[in-house]
C-alpha cells in the first residue's frame, strides 16, 4: 500500500493499465505533452510514446467520435473531456453513438471506452467547468456511470472500466484531486462496478451519495456522532448499475435516510435513488426521504459557488430533519 | 478500365436501383418503415465500393447508399432489408463483411471513420476507411472536427461528399457560399477533388487514387461526388414541392451513363439487361422473404445494451416476459 490523493492514483492506474495492455491509447485535449491540466495523465507519453498517447486537436465532439472507431480497430480507448461541462459539445457522440453501438449493432462491436472527466465544483473554476450531469448521462442506456470517492476506489473502478468490454463515463471530483488521499493497494486492484461500499457504520441514519459528497457527508457524521447520532455513510461508487441491495439493506437497517448530490435538485440522480426506496423499501421508512443538492440555477460563478453547493452543515441539518420525525 | 470491370459495375448499379426500388415499394406497402431511396447515387457508390479492397476496407454509408454495397458481401443487402422492415438484427452486418449499418444522425459517422483508420494505422493494418456523407451533412460541427483531426493524423481515411443538390428541400446554394465542396479540404491540409459523381468510372479512379494515397501513408482525401438526387429524399418527402422540373429533367442518369459507355464498349444488349434486372429481382424476392421471415422476440428488445445486462435490465425483462 501506498499513500496517494486522487489524482496519482489516477496517474498510477493509467500506467499500470497502459503497461498491461498496448491496446489501451489516452487521447484528448493537453493529455499528452503537458501530462493533463491537473497531471492525471503525467509521463504517459514518455513511457507510451506518441502512438498511444496523443494531444488531440481542440473538439470535444472528435474526441469522442473517434473513440468508436478505435473501439471497432480494437484498441481500448480512454479519451479524456478536459471537464464534464465540456460535454456538452461531445453529447451527441456520447449519447447517440457510443451508448448506443453496441445495442444497434446488436453486439457485432465490443464498446471498450473509457471516457475520464473531471467534474463538480467548489474549486473557483470559470463557466461550464463544474456541471454535476451524472443524471443526464444515467438516463442513457448503455452508459455504465462511475464514480469514485476515494483514492483506493479510483484505482479498483478506473481499472475496472478499462477493462470492462462496455463504455464507462469515469466521473472524478475535481475538489478532491488533491484534499482525497489514502491508501492504494500497489499491484493489481479492481473493484466491481454496482457495488455499494459502506463508508461508516451508523445505525440512526443513512446517508446515501457518491463522489466528493461522500467525504462531506462522512465529516456530517462524524460532528453528529457528537451529539450522539448514529449515521451510516453509503457511497454508491456506480450509479449504473446501481447497487439496490445495498440501498435497501441500509433503509431497512436505519429507516430514516438522507440523500446527497451535489448536481441540481430537478432531475437530480437523488430522485432515482428516491423512487427505487419507494419501490422497494417504503414500509421500513420511519421518516421521509430527506434530500440535499444544489439549487435549479445554473452553477453559479465563483462568488456564489459555496452557497450552491451542499456543505457540512446543510447535510448536518438534513440528518436532524429525519431523525426529528417521531416514528 | 477493363471491360469486365465496367460490366461488374453496372450490374451492381442496376442491382442498387432495383433494390431500392422494392424497399421503396415495401414502405409503401406498409411492410417496411421509413427509407432514402438511391435513385441518382448508384454511380458514385458502385464506383467508390469497386475502387476499395473488401478485405482490407471499410465503409461507413450514411443511409443511402447500402443498396449499392453488393461488392461488399451479400449480407449487406440482406441486413439492410431487415433494417427497413425494423427487425433490429438489421443494424448487425455481420463479420468479416467491412460495411457499417446505416446512419441517421448525419455526419457522425465522420468522426467514426476518422478513428476508425487511426487504429488501423496504430495497429498497422493495410487498408483505409471511406466514409459517406451529403452535402447538407458538411454543415455540421463533426465534418469539420473529424477533417481536421484527420488532417493532422495523415489518417487513411476517405470522405465522399455526396453532393445531389439537396438536403430535404434545402438547395446546397444554401449550405455554403463555397464554391464547392471540395474546396473546403484546403481549411484541412489535404488535397480534396471534384468528380462528376454520375460516372461510375471517374469515381472509381477517384476513389483508387485517394486510397492509393491513404495506404501509402499520405493521409486523407476528400471527394466531392456530383449527381442530381433523382427522387425525393425518403418515402416521407414530396419533391414536387420544391424540385424544379426542368432541372430535374436536365439531371443526367447514372445508369444511363453507364448504359452508354457499356454500348460505346459493344457490351451492351436488351436482353442481357433484362436478364440481369431478372436475377436482381430474383434475389432482392429472396431477400425481403428471408427478412420477413425472421422470427423476432419482443424481448430481445433488452438484448446488448451491455455485453452483460445490469441487475435492472434482468428485472425488467422478467416483469415484460411476465406481462407478454
Amino acid at each position: 500500500m501506498t499513500q496517494m490523493n486522487m489524482v496519482e492514483a489516477i496517474n498510477h492506474t493509467l500506467h499500470q493499465e497502459m503497461a498491461r495492455d498496448d491496446r489501451v491509447m489516452v487521447f484528448g485535449e493537453d493529455v499528452a505533452l503537458n501530462g493533463g491540466v491537473f497531471r492525471a495523465t503525467e509521463g504517459l507519453l514518455d513511457s507510451y510514446g506518441s502512438g498511444r498517447v496523443v494531444d488531440t486537436p481542440l473538439a470535444e465532439a472528435v474526441i469522442a467520435g473517434t473513440a468508436v472507431g478505435l473501439a471497432a480497430a480494437g484498441m481500448v480507448p480512454v479519451p479524456e473531456i478536459q471537464f464534464l461541462g465540456f460535454s456538452y459539445q461531445a453529447f451527441h457522440q456520447i449519447a447517440g453513438q457510443i451508448a448506443r453501438l453496441r445495442y444497434r449493432t446488436r453486439g457485432r462491436f465490443d464498446v471498450p471506452i473509457t471516457i475520464r472527466s473531471p467534474f463538480g465544483g467548489g474549486v473557483r473554476t470559470p463557466e461550464l467547468h463544474s456541471e454535476s450531469l451524472e443524471a443526464q448521462y444515467a438516463n442513457i442506456p448503455g452508459l455504465k456511470i462511475v464514480l469514485p470517492a476515494s483514492a483506493a476506489d479510483a484505482k479498483g473502478l478506473l481499472t475496472t472500466a478499462i477493462r470492462d468490454p462496455n463504455p464507462v463515463l469515469f466521473l472524478e471530483p475535481l475538489r478532491g484531486y488533491r484534499m482525497i488521499k489514502g491508501e492504494v493497494p500497489e499491484g493489481e486492484h479492481t473493484v466491481p462496478f454496482g457495488r455499494a461500499r459502506t463508508v461508516s457504520e451508523g445505525t440512526d441514519v443513512v446517508i446515501i451519495t457518491w463522489s466528493f459528497q461522500v467525504e462531506l457527508s462522512r465529516r456530517a457524521a462524524v460532528q453528529l456522532a457528537e451529539e450522539g447520532i448514529s449515521v451510516r455513510v453509503v457511497d454508491l461508487r456506480t450509479l449504473v448499475p446501481l447497487d439496490t441491495d445495498a440501498i435497501v439493506e441500509a433503509v431497512e437497517a436505519c429507516g430514516r435516510v438522507v440523500v446527497v448530490q451535489e448536481a441540481p435538485e430537478t432531475n437530480g440522480f437523488a430522485s432515482e435513488i428516491i423512487a427505487t426506496i419507494n419501490d422497494q423499501a417504503f414500509y421500513s421508512l420511519e421518516a421521509p426521504v430527506q434530500r440535499v443538492s444544489g439549487y435549479d440555477t445554473p452553477y453559479p460563478v465563483g462568488m456564489l459557488e459555496d452557497h450552491f453547493v451542499p456543505d457540512v452543515d446543510r447535510i448536518v441539518a438534513a440528518v436532524r430533519r429525519a431523525v426529528e420525525v417521531e416514528a | 478500365m477493363t471491360d469486365e470491370l465496367v460490366t461488374s459495375m453496372f450490374v451492381d448499379m442496376l442491382g442498387a436501383r432495383l433494390y431500392s426500388q422494392r424497399v421503396f415499394n415495401l414502405q409503401r406497402q406498409g411492410r417496411a418503415g421509413t427509407n432514402a431511396p438511391i435513385d441518382g447515387s448508384e454511380a458514385l457508390v458502385v464506383g467508390a465500393a469497386f475502387a476499395l479492397n473488401p478485405t482490407l476496407d471499410w465503409i461507413l454509408p450514411q443511409y443511402r447508399e447500402l443498396v449499392g454495397l453488393e461488392r461488399f458481401g451479400s449480407d449487406v443487402l440482406d441486413r439492410y432489408v431487415l433494417y427497413c422492415i425494423g427487425h433490429p438484427d438489421g443494424g448487425h452486418i455481420p463479420a468479416p463483411t467491412r460495411v457499417w449499418p446505416p446512419q441517421i444522425s448525419l455526419a457522425t459517422q465522420v468522426p467514426h471513420a476518422v478513428g476508425l483508420a487511426w487504429g488501423m494505422k496504430q495497429a498497422g493494418e493495410e487498408g483505409c476507411t471511406l466514409v459517406f456523407l451529403g452535402d447538407g451533412s458538411t454543415s455540421e460541427g463533426d465534418f469539420y472536427e473529424a477533417c481536421n483531426f484527420a488532417g493532422v493524423l495523415d489518417a487513411p481515411v476517405i470522405v465522399v461528399v455526396v453532393n445531389n443538390g439537396w438536403a430535404i428541400s434545402t438547395p446546397t446554394t444554401s449550405q455554403t457560399r463555397a464554391k464547392n465542396f471540395a474546396e473546403k479540404s484546403h481549411a484541412f491540409g489535404f488535397p480534396g477533388v471534384t468528380v462528376d459523381g454520375t460516372d461510375a468510372i471517374a469515381v472509381y479512379e477517384a476513389v483508387a487514387d485517394a486510397r492509393s494515397r491513404a495506404v501509402a501513408g499520405a493521409g486523407p482525401t476528400l471527394i466531392e461526388a456530383v449527381t442530381y438526387r433523382l427522387g425525393p429524399h425518403t418515402t416521407a418527402d414530396d419533391p414536387t414541392r420544391y424540385v424544379p422540373p426542368d432541372e430535374l429533367n436536365a439531371a443526367k442518369d447514372p445508369i444511363e451513363v453507364m448504359r452508354s459507355e457499356m454500348q460505346r464498349r459493344g457490351l451492351w444488349r436488351q436482353e442481357w439487361e433484362d436478364d440481369i434486372v431478372s436475377q436482381a429481382d430474383a434475389r432482392m424476392e429472396k431477400a425481403v422473404v428471408a427478412a420477413e421471415a425472421t422470427p423476432l422476440e419482443p424481448s430481445e428488445m433488452f438484448n446488448h445494451v451491455y455485453d452483460q445486462p445490469t441487475p435492472r435490465l434482468v428485472r425488467q425483462r422478467s416483469e415484460f416476459e411476465a406481462k407478454s
